[in-house]
């Protein structure tokens, strides 16, 4: 495999652009991870680039996106956020403190301000726990004791995230899907943190359902002021909840911006490329529209192109893609590309 | 694959060489000399010491150790003068109690332990395997119900009480078979057959029902799966559904099962061969720890040992064979 | 009742009469836990080269119409009533040999998930060629040939290579399009796809929704789509059913359910889904509940306990199960006890504003 010089996330540094806060809640700078795999006859060691060099900033109380196609990273660098995954190179800065080496009992003691919700509201909750103890185990882990006891606290998050509080000694099976992604929004709740990565939270239930996590959680995050990470495939839904998105794709952010810069005025072709395959109800009548249409699927992330990663897919593709790798630059107040001929003005 | 194999290997002669160590410490370990169990009645402190001298137990451990690898590679002789014994390699060490190679006796006794153990799990595949698919396809019915029930007490019955009925009812009362014991297939085919049916299926039924359950948990398992329901909607026969597409899934897991177990068994079926008074590998490698007799003890716990490491190694070759999936390395 | 827009293309179509004829289907498990009334009554017709998206939620019985109808459920469990008719043939209690001989042929599924799908022990060619072999029995050497081929159709790179390929080592996309290719490997006239594309990403979710298009086109196969996603269904239905509690609540071209729905369930399912367009500060308007237990439905129309607009007082909505019944417009059928004026006064005023 061919090695690239560039150390993950060096290259961002010349055009690293000055933070929009002064202290933003969450930095993540050149951020890899890189999983030896064995290959071949002859087991020899090849490395996937899950994620390789992604850079990106959460202000307090601020949304951010994740989006892109299976394999390009983004439930890696959510983990990796939450430490559930140890990074492979780059920084990890939480309210001021770089937390990419933390051990154990610090992450303890960070847990409070940093949590996770995931994706299947059935394997994630012990199922031979009640929905008391299941949401009050971060507060005993931390040995918290909140004024008027655990148990109340527990029952005013259960009202908070809309369930009945007397359900307090019910088990997880007894509850459906919408409900028990509920239970899990409440223990991430728990210990009133500052920033939740949430991994896919809504894609495993039904479209009603969904619409009532999605207004749960901007409730959330209007009331207690949450900053997300909000890890998604679904292209509309990321829309709705998030003010900014960044688009990755094989291991690489291709393109950050505000809701309206990446839905209106997408400059990256990918970015056009996958709002454009979205099969959008309000699109009806409007079946002659020129769609782009992308061939083939992600290459392996064991073996990504040269130089921009996009190009294989891409209808714009020059020579120079092959060969430079774009660097991910500013174009407009906030809006960030990593293209050598990036698109522009409104979408079609 | 060539690699693959090449480094089990490897590893397999480590393991041994760990197992051969750890029976070595262990058995040093225990407080009694073995000279002492075997000079008898008149029994002194000259007696004790001229014993270990001869079986050359006073020499420090790791001597012993290094004699004994030398004799597994090189041969050994035991003794001096007219009264020498050669073991020629691979030697296990000499059996004073019994006065012979410990390869010889192994020579002796692996012959009936495998021919009980392949016996049985002739029997426990087709009966038991056989019984769980048919059971899975025919859920619910009076034949899956009688099945699961039958093999619930199968699965809980032990051998050293089902095996003692069963000789009481075919040898000692009816008189329809003759005594379990051990005559070698080639001399006498019928003989071997009839004396071993007993051991066979005492072991065999047992196994069955653990088989049965087994292969119909994993059948229904394999009928609910989403590949199945395809091979239905092409249009294909149940029949063919059933043994080409559920049957091959459903069969894997027990391969390994069965690969395993057999493994295990060929150490030595320890309870049958008691139960039966057969002299095999388990129920000599028993004798030989109750009599402290170190190089039988040796030589059987590494030859179980060998056996489940080859085992192992030949089951997950074999798993890569059957699932495409599977890619060794 | 459930008239369907005549097809343009009738050349191969041999008589009148639709393809697929779904009357007054039934169909009821028996459980521990009770009897499930997967499927209450439903009627619809689809014609060659025409698309039917059947949408609706988990437990809305879409799936086990589409079983039903290829005869795949397990008939010692199962009480099927009412009439399927596929080329004018009756499959409810026909004699399973005979249905087995029509799978495949005449009607053909593909599935969710085609890595669970696909057997992991076979290659793609073989099963693709075991599906050919089925119903030709004996031409090895052809059924070889007709799977490269289909492998080829479906856009598979390199189809003699990949012929010896395993599922595991095609991506979700390929294993889709090899499914597929197996789906259409005799020609069957009718072909199901249950969220066939729920489990792949956008960008290959477009292919694969267009690899349908230009299937159909060529095949001038009739389709069914079972999905939750209404853009999927905007994007490849002529017709629409959507399907709640067992029931089929409203049907009719895709124009008339998707910018004109009648029934209060359609609007909530077209409130809740986040859009690429409009206000996206805006709240989504879900649907309040959850969906109903199949074995416990709600009395009267069963999306009362959950509908906003049921009639306040004694209405018949918790009493009487409402019919499908025409509206003013062919083909559209809905079932719900307002009035026809007032469900579009309703549609027009409070819930056409808030989606855009």
């Amino acid at each position: 495999m061919s090695e690239q010089t560039f150390e993950p996330g060096s290259q961002a540094a010349p055009t690293a652009v000055a933070p929009r806060s002064s202290s933003p809640l969450l930095t993540v700078e050149g951020l890899a991870k890189h999983f030896p795999v064995k290959q071949g006859a002859f087991g020899t060691k090849a490395l996937v680039r899950a994620v390789d060099g992604v850079d990106f900033s959460v202000d307090r109380g601020e949304t951010l996106g994740l989006v892109g196609e299976s394999g390009c990273g983004k439930t890696t660098t959510g983990r990796m956020v939450v430490k559930l995954l140890e990074a492979t190179a780059g920084k990890i800065v939480f309210e001021g403190r770089d937390i990419t080496r933390f051990n154990r009992s610090q992450m303890r003691a960070l847990r409070h301000d940093l949590q996770i919700i995931f994706q299947d509201p059935y394997s994630s909750l012990n199922p031979r726990h009640t929905v008391g103890k299941i949401v009050a185990m971060p507060l005993q882990v931390n040995g918290i004791n909140p004024p008027g006891g655990v148990k109340k606290r527990v029952q005013e998050l259960l009202e908070t995230v809309g369930l009945n509080p007397e359900h307090y000694n019910r088990y997880p099976h007894e509850f459906s899907g919408g409900q028990r992604q509920r239970i899990g929004i409440a223990r991430a709740l728990a210990l009133r943190p500052k920033l939740i990565v949430a991994d896919e939270p809504v894609s495993a239930l039904d479209v009603s359902i969904q619409a009532q996590v999605i207004n749960l959680l901007r409730d959330l995050q209007r009331e207690f002021d949450l900053a997300f990470v909000f890890i998604a495939h679904d292209l509309a839904v990321v829309r709705h909840f998030c003010q900014r998105i960044g688009v990755m794709y094989l291991g690489k952010m291709v393109e950050i911006g505000d809701r309206h810069q990446i839905y209106e005025e997408p400059a990256h072709p990918y970015t056009r490329a996958l709002l454009s395959a979205v099969p959008d109800v309000t699109k009806i009548g409007e079946k002659g529209r020129e769609r782009i249409r992308l061939e083939g699927d992600v290459p392996t992330p064991l073996n990504p192109p040269s130089g921009c990663r996009f190009r294989t897919r891409c209808w714009k593709a020059q020579p120079k893609c092959a060969e430079v790798e774009p660097p991910l630059l500013q174009i407009g107040t906030g809006q960030q590309v990593a293209c050598h001929f990036p698109e522009t003005g409104p979408i079609a | 694959m060539a690699r693959y194999l090449i480094r089990r290997i490897l590893l397999a002669v480590l393991t041994m060489f760990a197992v051969s160590i750890v029976t070595f410490l262990l058995f040093f370990a225990v407080p009694t000399s073995p000279a002492y169990v075997m000079c008898g009645k008149q029994c002194d402190a000259h007696a004790i010491a001229q014993t270990e001298h001869r079986l050359g137990l006073d020499e420090p451990t790791y001597v012993q150790y290094g004699q004994f690898m030398k004799g597994m590679v090189a041969g050994r002789t035991y003794g001096t003068g007219d009264l020498a014994v050669k073991c020629p390699a691979p030697c296990l060490g000499f059996s004073f109690r019994t006065n012979e190679p410990v390869t010889d006796i192994i020579k002796r006794t692996v012959p009936v332990t495998v021919s009980i153990v392949v016996g049985a799990l002739v029997i426990q595949t087709v009966l038991g395997v056989g019984l769980g698919m048919i059971s899975a396809l025919k859920r619910g019915s009076v034949f899956d119900k009688t099945a699961v029930g039958v093999s619930l007490v199968g699965a809980s019955m032990q051998i050293y009480f089902f095996g003692p009925i069963l000789l009481l009812i075919f040898v000692y009362s009816l008189h329809v078979l003759p005594n379990p014991g051990y005559t070698s297939p080639f001399d006498n085919p019928g003989q071997w057959f009839t004396q071993l049916l007993l051991p066979w299926a005492t072991l065999g039924f047992l196994n069955s029902a653990i088989y049965a359950r087994l292969s119909r948990a994993q059948m229904l398992e394999t009928l609910s799966e989403d590949f199945v329901r395809t091979a239905r909607a092409k249009g294909l026969p149940k029949r063919k559904v059933y043994a080409r597409h559920a049957l091959r899934a459903a069969i894997t897991p027990i391969v390994t099962i069965a690969g395993l177990d057999l493994g295990g068994a060929l150490g030595g079926a320890v309870i049958t061969e008691t139960v039966f008074g057969v002299n095999g590998l388990g129920r000599t490698a028993v004798q030989a720890v109750n009599d402290l007799n170190l190089p039988v003890v040796m030589g059987t716990v590494l030859l179980a040992a060998f056996f489940i490491i080859v085992m192992n190694i030949i089951v997950d070759v074999l798993y890569s064979v059957i699932d495409p999936r599977v890619r060794l390395g | 009742m459930t008239a369907t827009a005549s097809s343009a293309a009738t050349s191969e179509v041999q008589d009148d009469r639709p393809y697929l004829e779904v009357d007054d289907l039934r169909v009821q498990f028996k459980t521990e836990d009770g009897i499930v009334r997967a499927v209450d009554g439903i009627s619809f017709k689809l014609e060659r080269g025409r698309t039917l998206g059947i949408v609706g939620e988990s437990g809305s019985g879409k799936s086990v119409t589409s079983l039903t109808v290829l005869g795949l459920h397990n008939m010692a469990r199962t009480r099927v009533t009412g009439s399927v008719r596929v080329n004018g043939r009756e499959i409810v209690g026909l004699d399973e040999e005979k249905v087995r001989r029509m799978r495949g042929r005449d009607m053909a599924m593909i599935f969710q998930d085609p890595l669970s799908a696909l057997h992991p022990y076979y290659t793609i060619g073989r099963q693709i060629a075991e599906a050919y072999l089925v119903h030709h029995p004996g031409q090895k050497a052809k059924a070889k040939r007709r799977a490269i081929e289909m492998l080829d159709r479906v856009g598979i790179p390199q189809p003699q290579r990949r012929y010896d390929s395993y599922p595991h080592e095609f991506s979700g996309g390929m294993r889709q399009r090899a499914m597929i290719a197996m789906a259409l490997v005799n020609d069957p006239s009718l072909l199901i796809a249950d969220e066939p594309t729920t489990a792949l990403d956008v960008t290959v979710q477009a292919q694969i929704l267009d690899l349908l298009d230009d299937l159909q086109r060529e095949f001038n196969s009739a389709i069914i789509m079972i999905t939750h996603d209404l853009g999927v269904v905007s994007r490849v239905a002529n017709d629409v059913m959507v399907m709640y509690g067992g029931h089929a609540i409203e049907f009719g071209s895709v124009d008339q359910v998707l910018t004109e729905p009648q029934h209060p369930y359609t609007w909530g399912l077209l409130q809740s889904v986040p859009s690429l367009r409009g206000n996206a500060e805006d709240d989504l308007d879900p649907i309040p509940g959850s969906p109903p237990s199949l074995i416990n439905l709600p009395s009267g129309c069963a999306f009362h306990p959950r509908c906003a607009y049921r009639m306040i007082g004694g209405g018949p909505c918790d009493l009487e199960v409402p019919e499908l019944l025409p509206t003013a417009q062919e083909g559209h059928v809905v079932a719900c006890h307002l009035p026809e004026n007032e469900r579009r006064r309703i549609f027009a005023e409070e819930i056409k504003l808030g989606a855009e």
